[in-house]
C-alpha cells in the first residue's frame, strides 16, 4: 500500500477509502458506487459489527476479482445467524449456510462440482469461497479445514476472528487472547481471565501445510485486505486469509471503536498482518505509530481486570512479550526510510 | 409457490427489516470552520481553494481565493499568514505552507493572465474610495464586482498605498504590485492619481457620489522629542521608506541609527542596509517584547543589522562633528516597562531615523457632522465600518485596529459589504459562522506523512547588497505537494470513508462533488462514520426518542 505514496504524495494516500486525487483505477473497490454491497442493510448484526464490516469487504472485493462469479459457503456462527434470520437473506450472491463445522468440506464439494460441469462443458467457472468465525474455523470446523488444504482444494477460506463465541453470549475458543475474559473464562483466581500456553494462531497452522497462500487482515487497513482477496482470488488451490474483526459486545468497546481495535491491535504487534506463500511469510505490513499493548487492551472491558485498583503489570508485561515475539517473528517494524 | 417441507413464508431480502430504529443517536454531517479561515484577517476561505489547488485547478483555487481577496501574489509575499498558526496541521509535523500556495496562485495569475469578470449588471450607484492602498483597492474591487461605479482617488503618484510606500521592494516585487493593482483598474475602475481629497463633503458633492469609503492609512510619521545640536539629520521611517521608491535616494550616510522596534524599523534598517550602510536598530525593550515579527528580526540580523536591545537615545547631534549620539541603557522592571539604569554609551551616527509609528492625516474630514476621532487620533467606525457620519465609511490604518495589509484588505471586504447593503437601504447581516474544526474533532492517522516543503532562500550575500526578493517562491510540484498536506478540517473532501466504514450500508455515496447522504432506514447509530472521518465533518446527534 505504500508503493503508491512514495511515487506521489495524494494527500490521505491510500489510507481513506477513497481518495479523490488517485486514478480511478487506483482507487478501492469500497469507494465504488458500484460496489456489489454483498452483504446487505438490514441484517441484524449490532452496532459497529467488526464482522458484517469485515465480510462485506472481503466479498465485495472477491466479487470484483471475480467479475461477480462466486458463491459463498458460510459455516454457522453470528455472520450466518444476523444475515439470514428466516426468511429474510442480506446476502446479494449465492450463498449456502453449512453446519458449524463443515464448511471447509461444502465448500470443496461445490468447486468439485463446479470443475466437473467445466469438464462437460457446462456453466462457466465459478470461484469458490468459505467463510466462518474463529468458532467455527479454529475449533469446530478445525477437521474439515485442514482437510481442504491438504488436498489443496481451489476454495478461498476466509475467517473473521473476533475471539469468541459471541452469538451464543461470549464463550471462549481457541482464538480468544490470553487474559481476556469471556462467560467461561471469569477474571477468578490467580491466573484470572483466558488461561496463558493455550489456544492457537491458525494463519501458522494454515501456513504448515504449505497451500499456496495464507494473509491475515484487520478491517483497520481496507486497501490491503482488499489488495489480498484479489490476489487470493489470482490464484488456485487452497487459500485462507485471516480477518481480524473487532466485536463490540465481546471486547466491551464503544461500537464507534470497532476500526480504531483494529488498529490499536495491528500497531501494538499483537495481531502481526502479513502474507505467506507455500509457508514462507512473504511480506508484512509495518507498524506505523508503535505503541505499548496497553494502548489496545485499556479500552477493551474483557481487559478491564488487568487495569484495577492494582494494574496487573505482570500480566500485560506476558501480553507484551507475545506482541513483541510478533513483531519479531513476522518483522513488522518499518525499516528506516532513506 | 409451492413450498418444500416445513416452509410456509416467501424468501425476501433483509432491506424489510429498518435497522434504523435501534438508533438512539444519528449522525449528521456538518461543515466546521477550518481554523485557518477562522483566522484570517481578509476572511479567506483557505481550505477551500486549497481544495482546488489540490486537484491542480490552479485557476478554480485562484477564482476561489479571489472571492475573498483580490491579491494572492501580494498576499503571498507580505501577509504575515497568522492562518499557518493556527492550522491544525502543525500539531502532526508542521503547518501546510498556504503562503507559499497562496504566491504561487497569484503569480501563476500573473503568468497566465488571468482577469476579473466585469459586472454582469450596472447598481446605478456611484461610490467614492479616498486612498489607493490596500483597503481601498479592496473596497474599490469588492464594490465594483457588486455593480456600483467606482472612483478612487489618491494623493499619490500610483496605486498601492503603503504597499508601495511602505513595503520595501525586497519583499514585494513592484511589477507584482502594479499587476494586481492594474487588474482592478480594469474592471472598470476609475483611478484618479495625484488627486488629493481636502473636503470629503465637497469632494462627493461634486463628484454625486452616493457613498464613500476612507483609506487614507497612516503617514505622518511619529517624532520624539530628542535633544539635539542644529546639524543632526533626524528624519522619520516613512519618508525614509517613500523616498526609497523615487530616483532620489535618501541622503543617510553610513551610520544610520533607527529608533524603534517595529516592522517599520526593521524594513528601514534592511532598506539602507542594501543600499550600503550601516544600519543600528536602537529599542527600548527586548527582542521579545519588540513589536516587529520575530522572522523579520531574524532575517534581518543574518543580514548583518545590528541591534541595541533596552536602549534609549538620549540626545543627537553631539561632538565636534554633530555625529555622535548618547543611549541609555535600560532595563525591565517587574512589569516589563523599561526603566532607566543611569547607565549611558557614544554612538556614532550619521543620521538618526524615526521609526516610532505613524498618525493618520485627517485634514479632509473637517467640518464632517457626526464624525468621531478617537484620542489616538484615528477616526471611530461602527462593527459595520460606518463613522458617525451616515454614508461615509472608513477602513485600513485610519480607524482602530492592527495595521499590516491583511486586516486593511480585510476592512475593504467588509466596508463594501455593509456600503452595498447601506446603498440598499438595508443592513448587512454576516451569515452565522460555523464551529471551528478543534484538531481533537479529526483523526489524524489517515493522513499521509509529509513535512512542510521549504522555501528557497535567496542566498545571503545577494540579500544583503540587492533589492532582490529574499524569499523565492515554489514550483509546481512544490506547491501540488503542499496544497495537498492540507487536512480540509472540518469539510468533506470525499475520501469516501464513511461510505466505506459503515458495516451497514447506510451511507449513500451521491457522486464527485455531490458528498454523502445517510439513509437512516438502516443507520444504527454506531458513530464508527463519525470516528472514522478524518476531517471532522460528521457528528452525533441524540434522537428525540
Amino acid at each position: 500500500m505504500s508503493a503508491l505514496q512514495t511515487v506521489k504524495f495524494y494527500q490521505t494516500g491510500t489510507f481513506t477509502v477513497g481518495n479523490r486525487l488517485l486514478a480511478p483505477e487506483e482507487r478501492s473497490v469500497q469507494a465504488n458506487m458500484q460496489r456489489t454491497n454483498s452483504l446487505n442493510s438490514g441484517h441484524r448484526a449490532c452496532q459497529g459489527c467488526g464482522e458484517a464490516l469485515g465480510a462485506r469487504y472481503a466479498i465485495d472485493a472477491a466479487m470484483n476479482a471475480t467479475n461477480r462469479q462466486l458463491i459463498a459457503a458460510n459455516a454457522t456462527g453470528c455472520l450466518e445467524v444476523f444475515s439470514t434470520p428466516y426468511p429474510e437473506t442480506s446476502w446479494q450472491i449465492p450463498w449456502i449456510h453449512s453446519l458449524f463445522g463443515n464448511t471447509a468440506a461444502v465448500a470443496t464439494g461445490i468447486a468439485a462440482a463446479i470443475k466437473i460441469k467445466k469438464q462437460k462443458g457446462q456453466g462457466q467457472d465459478v470461484r469458490v469461497v468459505a467463510q466462518g468465525g474463529d468458532g467455527g474455523t479454529t475449533d469446530i470446523g478445525f477437521g474439515c479445514l485442514s482437510g481442504m488444504f491438504e488436498r489443496n482444494d481451489d476454495v478461498l477460506y476466509i475467517c473473521y476472528d473476533n475471539g469468541g463465541y459471541m452469538n451464543t453470549g461470549v464463550q471462549r475458543s481457541s482464538a480468544t487472547p490470553s487474559a481476556a475474559r469471556t462467560a467461561t473464562t471469569m477474571p477468578l483466581g490467580p491466573e484470572p481471565g483466558n488461561p496463558f500456553g493455550q489456544g492457537k494462531f491458525v494463519p501458522a497452522i494454515a501456513m504448515a501445510h504449505e497451500i499456496p497462500y495464507v494473509a491475515t487482515a484487520t478491517v483497520a487497513d481496507l486497501r490491503d485486505l482488499e489488495n489480498k482477496v484479489t490476489k487470493a482470488m489470482g490464484i488456485r488451490g487452497a487459500r485462507y486469509i485471516h480477518i481480524l474483526v473487532p466485536c463490540p459486545l465481546g471486547w466491551g468497546t464503544a461500537s464507534h471503536d470497532t476500526i480504531r481495535m483494529a488498529r490499536l491491535a495491528k500497531e501494538t504487534g499483537v495481531f502481526p498482518v502479513f502474507e505467506a506463500e507455500y509457508g514462507e511469510v512473504k511480506s508484512a505490513l509495518a507498524i506505523r505509530r508503535p505503541l505499548p499493548v496497553e494502548e489496545y487492551l485499556r479500552p477493551q472491558k474483557r481487559f478491564a481486570h488487568l487495569f484495577g485498583k492494582t494494574p496487573a503489570v505482570a500480566t500485560i508485561a506476558r501480553i507484551q512479550a507475545q506482541a513483541d515475539k510478533n513483531i519479531r517473528r513476522y518483522g513488522l517494524l518499518a525499516k528506516e526510510v532513506a | 409457490m409451492q413450498k418444500p417441507f416445513a416452509i410456509t413464508l416467501n424468501p425476501g431480502s433483509s432491506l424489510a427489516n429498518h435497522t434504523g430504529s435501534w438508533r438512539t443517536a444519528r449522525p449528521v454531517y456538518l461543515d466546521r470552520l477550518p481554523p485557518c479561515n477562522n483566522q484570517c484577517p481578509a476572511g479567506e476561505d483557505i481550505q477551500g481553494w486549497l481544495f482546488h489547488a489540490e486537484s491542480g485547478n490552479y485557476e478554480a483555487a485562484w477564482r476561489h481565493l479571489t472571492r475573498d481577496n483580490p491579491f494572492a501574489a501580494i498576499m503571498g509575499r507580505v501577509c504575515y499568514h497568522t492562518c499557518e498558526s493556527a492550522c491544525n496541521r502543525g500539531k502532526i509535523d508542521e503547518a501546510v505552507g498556504i503562503n507559499s500556495v497562496e504566491r504561487f496562485l497569484g503569480d501563476e495569475a500573473i503568468k497566465r493572465g488571468w482577469k476579473f469578470a466585469v459586472p454582469a449588471r450596472e447598481s446605478g450607484k456611484n461610490v467614492l474610495i479616498v486612498g489607493a492602498g490596500p483597503s481601498g483597492m479592496s473596497a474599490a474591487y469588492h464594490l465594483r464586482k457588486l455593480g456600483h461605479a467606482v472612483t478612487v482617488m489618491d494623493a499619490g503618484p500610483y496605486m498601492g498605498g503603503m504597499m508601495r510606500f511602505g513595503i520595501p521592494k525586497y519583499r514585494l516585487p513592484r511589477e507584482v504590485l502594479d499587476a494586481e493593482m492594474q487588474r482592478i483598474a480594469d474592471m472598470g475602475v476609475a483611478v484618479r492619481l495625484n488627486s488629493k481629497v481636502d473636503n470629503i463633503l465637497e469632494q462627493m458633492k461634486s463628484g454625486s457620489f452616493d457613498a464613500a469609503f476612507l483609506a487614507v492609512g497612516a503617514h505622518i510619521g511619529k517624532r520624539a522629542m530628542i535633544p539635539s545640536g542644529d546639524a543632526a539629520k533626524i528624519v522619520d521611517a516613512i519618508s525614509v521608506l517613500r523616498s526609497m521608491e523615487g530616483e532620489d535616494k535618501p541622503m543617510l550616510g553610513r551610520r544610520v541609527v533607527v529608533y524603534g522596534g517595529g516592522n517599520t524599523a526593521i524594513d528601514v534598517a534592511r532598506s539602507v542596509k542594501r543600499m550600503g550602510a550601516e544600519p543600528i536598530i536602537v529599542y527600548r525593550r527586548t527582542r521579545d517584547k519588540a513589536p516587529a515579527h520575530d522572522f523579520e528580526i531574524e532575517e534581518a540580523l543574518q543580514e548583518g543589522v545590528m541591534v541595541k536591545w533596552l536602549s534609549t537615545i538620549k540626545q543627537a547631534g553631539m561632538g565636534d562633528d554633530n555625529r555622535q549620539i548618547t543611549i541609555e541603557k535600560m532595563a525591565l522592571d517587574d512589569k516589563g516597562f523599561p526603566q532607566p539604569t543611569g547607565e549611558f554609551e557614544t554612538l556614532e551616527a550619521d543620521s538618526v531615523v524615526l521609526a516610532l509609528g505613524q498618525d493618520v492625516d485627517l485634514g479632509l474630514l473637517n467640518g464632517v457632522p457626526g464624525l468621531e476621532v478617537t484620542k489616538d487620533g484615528v477616526v471611530k467606525v461602527g462593527a459595520d465600518l460606518m463613522t458617525g457620519h451616515p454614508g461615509i465609511f472608513a477602513g485600513g490604518d485610519m480607524v482602530p485596529a492592527e495595521r499590516n495589509v491583511t486586516v486593511a484588505v480585510g476592512h475593504g471586504k467588509k466596508a463594501a459589504r455593509n456600503i452595498d447593503a447601506w446603498l440598499r437601504g438595508e443592513t448587512y447581516a454576516p451569515p452565522p459562522k460555523h464551529e471551528v474544526a478543534q484538531f481533537e474533532k479529526l483523526n489524524p492517522w489517515y493522513y499521509a506523512d509529509a513535512p512542510k516543503t521549504v522555501r528557497p532562500m535567496l542566498d545571503i550575500i545577494r540579500r544583503q547588497s540587492t533589492f532582490e526578493e529574499v524569499q523565492g517562491g515554489l514550483d509546481e510540484s512544490n506547491a501540488l505537494f503542499e496544497a495537498r498536506r492540507c487536512l480540509s478540517c472540518g469539510n468533506c473532501f470525499e475520501c469516501d470513508n464513511c461510505y466505506g466504514v459503515c458495516p451497514d450500508n447506510a451511507v449513500i455515496k451521491l457522486g464527485p462533488g455531490k458528498r454523502f447522504q445517510f439513509n437512516y432506514d438502516y443507520c444504527k447509530g454506531c458513530g464508527m462514520c463519525v470516528a472514522e472521518c478524518p476531517c471532522g465533518a460528521i457528528k452525533m446527534e441524540a434522537e428525540e426518542i
